[in-house]
């Protein structure tokens, strides 16, 4: 196979500015995620331990192997909504291993609002679940929630993707042999219960969770009935009793323990028809990545000099280097897994669609994984490469990409708009995961497009009747559909509505692509049936 | 006479040892074994083995019948009884004459007129070995006694003359308090043993245990191989023995070593045998005969360059000695210790189980290692705990307790407690390197010798955690999923999204738990402690020792885990330490509420209750005899006894249940 040259310049000031700029947005990401991770607060977290009960995070440690990765999805979630009193989402989620195994862990955190679940947080939960389905991980969910935000109620229960979709995932992946185990550890009501009850086996913590379709105050209001929560659905009750739980814990760690021996026993082992090889580490610094993109979106960097810090070996096998070359095209593998590669080196043309619909195709004839680098800022346009069916080259990329049943996974490390993110994978083509690095962006288009198509609408308007527009007035037209983009592109907005599966260190993009790979390996290996190509 | 085949009459280390010496003299070795022993090491030494019944030595290693029946069915034509067992029993030798085969070791008759102490004693006295000065007279008229005491010379020591066990036994210094002590002793020998005669004895102050080796054959030879000194010793029982006795002038050597000569021939000796001496000053004083092999014969076989199996096996079989006495040489000093199961810090309480982990000196220069165990034998409550004797020699006595120190440094045992760390406080004591020897040397120095356990140290903390995290680490990359060998989820430890991360280990010291955070870090981690953070690394080698780095500093040290005990080794010192995985220690917890268990392996000697009886906090339940030591198990608190396991006499594990103590309602 080919070794990518290494071409970057080291003493450029290019290189220099570039790598200040990303290495500033890599620090404020891992403050922002650190802030997030304190979940609701000192005095809340103090409450919450005072019950004897494990935060969130140090509940998933202990259910995790020791030192087991954790690839956390969705960490932004909320990030910047509701008054940013919602961190997380108040949910956390991610794989990670247990017993073993890879896992899906959905994590109530107590500390937020109780656990209550906002319009995001559902969103999130069921992101999470999306995940696990398609990449068959057992699902555990770690309960603690007082169930629906009321106040937002119509933005959580209703619809098709509300909170009812929760249970039924569960019950659609319990069919489907994906193990679904609730520990509760602390309260589950209403709706909520129906996660423990929904589960194949669930365990509770003695004295600590409670299960209930109505609590203590709701019956009495009902009946008159006068009962406490333990008695109304504590984990003896349930255990012994009622049946609606199946192991009873001492506590936090207990209950995690029992979840780790349930996991043990699963039974299942990964099936797929990959090639592995033993890893080879890439033959540059990771972390030149950040020198090498970058920081005015406008000025393009060669993605192979991406690539080859990020695959095996920098070792890199091209397809048509020679054909459509604002598209990268290849194999290699990442930690051992062989993947395609389709990387944006400019605008999308006819030749460089047609080119990835052909990779695409042989990716899934060969049963490789898709690996997109996303940097696109659209196709290109004009009346020549309209007449030359460019619209028609992009549907077969678009049809290629939306069918391939290879597992594919979506980096965007740079520009997101228009088609062009239909033909690399953006989320509505059902990638597996979908990453942002810091620097990237993402909009229908990018904001000065934006902004002079909109102008330019506005000037013809106002020539057509005669009028005239002085450019300063023009240039204030321009400034607030320039900065709306700016701030509705930022991969943290992107993230806070679970747009993508997280923002990433660039540095990291190999690690946790060859996590996810690792992951979706849990899935049977599933054969593409292509649609119509417009030829 | 012909000696083609060996029976060892013994097991253990010197089973072992005296078949090396018999298969280095071209003869062919039998082992015996009892049920309990069937894959120890002196059977799978030996050419063949002869199962000779039960775990219980008396129904096994003693039963004189069924040994001369496995001596019989494998045509060997001698047997060597070892140390112990029946190693000086008269009757045995007597049989094994009777039967037609060698009994390596003397006349039964020498074996008799050394059993009785009192009668060894006439008969020494005859023979003008000294004797401690005294007087054993059947006139008890006090005024004659103090007499006596005067002529002796004090310090003087009055006992019971039926008596023992301390019973009646007074120690006077000067001879005003002569007539009140008497009194008392009369008194107290009266009420002990219903016989107030008391007898005198000199009463040495700081006595040390001289011993000496000699060597008889059926041809009229007797020599000596100088002396040992055996003065460190806890209850009478040897802990160091070394060889020759430090500060004995050559001139007294002589003495002793003609005294012994003497005794020997006085009772028609032959083969190997040891006078023991109490010595104080310049006197020395005729003890007792052993008429066999030494546990300790190894540091006589150091400093003479000879080997006393070999010798043992020649006279057996009719050859005159190899030496005259001016041809023995005495070469540099050579110290033993005896490795035990036993625990200091619970008063020495013998320990059965199972040897997880050993590790014995085996590579340290000059150092010799006699052992009968393997790592993964056990221990039994049958037989003697010994693990290894070790034997450090040198050009000089310095240079033996140097290796000394250092072969018990290299020492490691796990599955069970082991006097090692007494030991090395022993090796490297100041008072053990000046020999300041006497047998009163442990209690003296008790406080150095057996220190208070201290909390553990950082560094212990750090290499047990490091460690465990190594150990995770391998675990989960060999947990890989044989469809995804190299699987990312098991090759990199502590990997996180965007952020940094650590796990938080928790061990438990003396019931104490102790927190450790561990933070993931490129090379390895930044631990938590007690004492402050520290930055670990390191590596576990092919033989398990952990190349470890803390703060920098490399060190190599092995932690041997044993379920959930790890014992860290570094240093030459040992330290053990409980880790702790709370996932799983709860459900421990919630199991044996209630439950009452033998507190180590045993036989039940006494049931205090009755099924259905209620009791109340404190009151004994069930008596285990162990090792010779009872254990009264007590109730913890009050409560109705439900059900009762075992019977008087059965035999129980450690951790059995014993009964459940149901709460009252």
């Amino acid at each position: 196979m080919a070794i990518i040259e290494d071409a970057v310049d080291r003493r450029s000031d290019a290189y220099a500015r570039n790598r200040e700029a990303l290495a500033t947005s890599v620090a404020d990401l891992r403050q922002t995620v650190d802030h997030i991770a304190e979940g609701g607060g000192t005095v809340a977290r103090e409450r919450h331990l005072k019950r004897g009960k494990l935060l969130p995070r140090d509940r998933i440690r202990t259910l995790l192997d020791t030192g087991s990765p954790f690839l956390e999805l969705s960490q932004l979630a909320a990030h910047g909504l509701y008054d940013d009193e919602v961190p997380a989402a108040g949910i956390i989620t991610g794989i990670g291993r247990v017993s073993g195994r890879e896992c899906m862990i959905v994590a109530n955190d107590a500390t937020v609002k109780g656990g209550t679940y906002f319009p995001m947080t559902v969103k999130k939960h069921l992101r999470a679940q999306a995940i696990a389905r398609e990449n068959h991980l057992p699902c555990l969910y770690l309960v603690d929630s007082g169930g629906a935000n009321l106040p937002n109620q119509d933005e959580v229960f209703p619809d098709r993707e509300h909170f009812g979709r929760i249970f039924f995932n569960q019950a659609n992946m319990s069919s489907e042999g994906i193990a679904q185990i609730a520990v509760v550890m602390g309260s589950c009501t209403a709706g909520g219960a129906y996660v423990p009850a929904m589960a194949d086996q669930s365990i509770m913590v003695k004295n600590q969770a409670t299960i209930f379709l109505g609590g203590p105050p709701l019956v009495k209001a009902a009946t008159g009935e006068v009962v406490t929560a333990e008695e109304l659905g504590g984990a003896d009750v349930h255990t012994r009793t009622s049946g609606v739980s199946d192991h009873m814990a001492e506590n936090d760690a207990h209950a995690l323990g029992i979840a780790r021996t349930i996991v043990a026993g699963l039974n299942r082992r990964k099936d797929h028809g990959l090639e592995i090889r033993p890893p080879k580490a890439p033959l540059y610094d990771a972390e030149e990545i950040y020198g090498i993109v970058s920081q005015d979106p406008k000025k393009p960097f060669d993605v192979r000099q991406i690539i080859a810090r990020i695959v095996d070996g920098s070792e890199f096998d091209e397809f048509k280097p020679l054909y459509g070359q604002t598209l990268v095209t290849g194999f290699a593998h990442i930690f051992g897994y062989p993947v395609g590669i389709i990387a944006n080196n400019g605008i999308l043309f006819s030749e460089s669609a047609q080119k990835g619909a052909h990779f695409v195709e042989l990716c899934c004839q060969r049963n490789i994984p898709l690996v997109f680098l996303q940097n696109i800022t659209g196709f290109m346009v004009g009346r020549k490469y309209e007449a030359g069916g460019i619209a028609k080259d992009g549907a077969k990329l678009v049809t290629a990409v939306s069918c391939a049943s290879v597992p594919k996974f979506t980096v965007v490390i740079g520009n997101s708009f228009g088609a062009g993110n239909y033909g690399m994978c953006g989320r509505a083509y059902d990638p597996r995961f979908l990453w942002m690095w810091p620097n990237a962006r993402i909009s229908v288009m990018g904001g000065e497009q934006a902004a002079n198509v909109l102008a330019q609408v506005k000037r013809d308007g106002i020539e057509g009747r005669g009028g005239s527009w002085a450019a300063e007035e023009e240039a204030a037209f321009k400034a607030p559909i320039q900065a709306q983009y700016e701030v509705q592109g930022h991969p943290y907005y992107s993230s806070a509505r679970l747009w993508d599966d997280g923002v990433i260190d660039p540095a990291d993009t190999r690690m946790v692509l060859a996590l996810a790979l690792s992951a979706s390996l849990n899935a049977p290996e599933r054969e593409t049936r292509f649609g119509v190509f417009r030829m | 006479m012909s000696l083609r085949k060996l029976l060892v009459a013994n097991r253990g280390e010197i089973a072992v040892r005296v078949m090396r010496t018999a298969k280095a003299m071209g003869i062919a070795t039998v082992a015996v074994y009892s049920d309990a022993d069937a894959r120890a090491l002196h059977v799978e030494v030996a050419d063949e083995a002869w199962p000779i019944g039960p775990a219980p030595a008396r129904e096994s290693y003693l039963r004189i019948d069924a040994i001369l029946e496995a001596a019989k069915k494998s045509g060997a034509d001698a047997i060597h009884p070892g140390y112990g067992f029946l190693s000086e029993n008269a009757e045995f030798a007597d049989a094994c004459v009777n039967a037609g085969i060698i009994f390596v070791g003397p006349p039964a008759s020498a074996i008799r007129a050394m059993g009785s102490k009192s009668a060894a004693k006439a008969l020494m006295e005859k023979a003008s070995v000294p004797l401690v000065p005294g007087y054993h007279g059947t006139d008890q008229d006090p005024t004659l006694l103090a007499r006596e005491a005067d002529r002796i010379g004090y310090p003087v020591l009055i006992k019971a003359s039926a008596g023992g066990g301390g019973k009646g036994m007074k120690v006077v210094n000067v001879a005003g308090e002569f007539a009140d002590a008497l009194a008392s002793a009369q008194r107290e020998a009266k009420g002990a043993f219903g016989d107030d005669r008391v007898l005198i004895e000199k009463y040495l102050t700081r006595p040390r245990h001289i011993e000496v080796q000699v060597f008889a054959d059926t041809h009229g030879n007797a020599v000596y191989l100088h002396e040992r000194d055996c003065s460190i010793q806890r209850r009478h029982q040897k802990v160091v023995e070394e060889a020759p006795a430090p500060g004995l002038p050559p001139e007294r050597r002589a003495a002793m070593g003609k005294a012994a000569v003497d005794a020997a021939k006085a009772v028609g000796y032959v083969g190997a045998g040891t006078v023991e001496f109490i010595a104080e000053g310049d006197g020395f004083f005729f003890m007792e005969m052993n008429t066999r092999l030494q546990v300790e014969h190894p540091v006589t076989e150091a400093i003479t360059g000879q080997d006393l199996v070999e010798w043992q096996l020649r006279v057996a079989r009719g050859e005159p000695l190899p030496l005259t006495q001016e041809q023995i040489p005495l070469q540099g000093a050579a110290i033993e210790v005896r490795l035990y199961a036993e625990d200091p810090q619970r008063d020495f309480l013998p320990q059965v189980g199972r040897l997880d982990h050993l590790r014995l000196p085996v590579d340290v220069p000059g150092v010799r290692v006699d052992a009968g165990v393997r790592a993964g034998d056990s221990v039994s409550i049958h037989y003697d705990p010994m693990i290894a004797k070790i034997i450090a020699a040198g050009t000089d006595r310095a240079e033996a307790v140097g290796r000394l120190a250092a072969a018990l440094a290299a020492t490691e045992v796990v599955g069970l407690a082991t006097n090692r760390t007494f030991l090395a406080a022993i090796a490297g004591h100041p008072a053990f390197a000046a020999a300041d020897l006497d047998t009163g040397f442990i209690a003296r120095h008790a406080a150095d010798l057996l220190p208070m356990p201290e909390p553990a140290d950082d560094r212990t903390l750090a290499l047990a955690a490091l460690s465990i995290l190594l150990e995770e680490a391998r675990v989960s990359a060999a947990a890989a999923d044989p469809a995804d060998p190299f699987s990312p989820w098991g090759l990199a430890p502590g990997w996180r999204l965007n952020r940094a991360a650590h796990v938080d280990l928790t061990f438990s010291d003396q019931g104490a738990r102790i927190a450790v955070r561990a933070h993931y870090r490129p090379n390895g981690f930044v631990l938590d402690l007690p004492g402050g953070p520290l930055p670990v690394e390191g590596t576990r080698e092919a033989d398990g020792t952990l190349a470890a780095r803390l703060a920098g500093v490399r060190l190599k040290a092995r932690v041997v885990r044993s379920g959930m005990k790890l014992t860290v080794f570094a240093g030459g010192t040992e330290r053990a330490i409980d880790f702790v995985d709370p996932r799983v220690a709860s459900i421990d917890a919630t199991g044996t509420a209630g439950r009452l268990v033998a507190p180590m392996p045993g036989t039940v000697i006494r049931i205090a209750v009755e099924d259905g009886q209620e009791v109340t906090k404190g009151t004994a339940l069930v008596v285990v005899e162990a090792m010779k030591m009872e254990h009264t198990v007590t109730a913890p608190r009050d409560g109705r006894v439900a059900k009762l396991h075992f019977s008087v006499g059965d035999l129980v594990d450690e951790g059995a249940e014993l009964l459940v103590l149901e709460e009252l309602n």
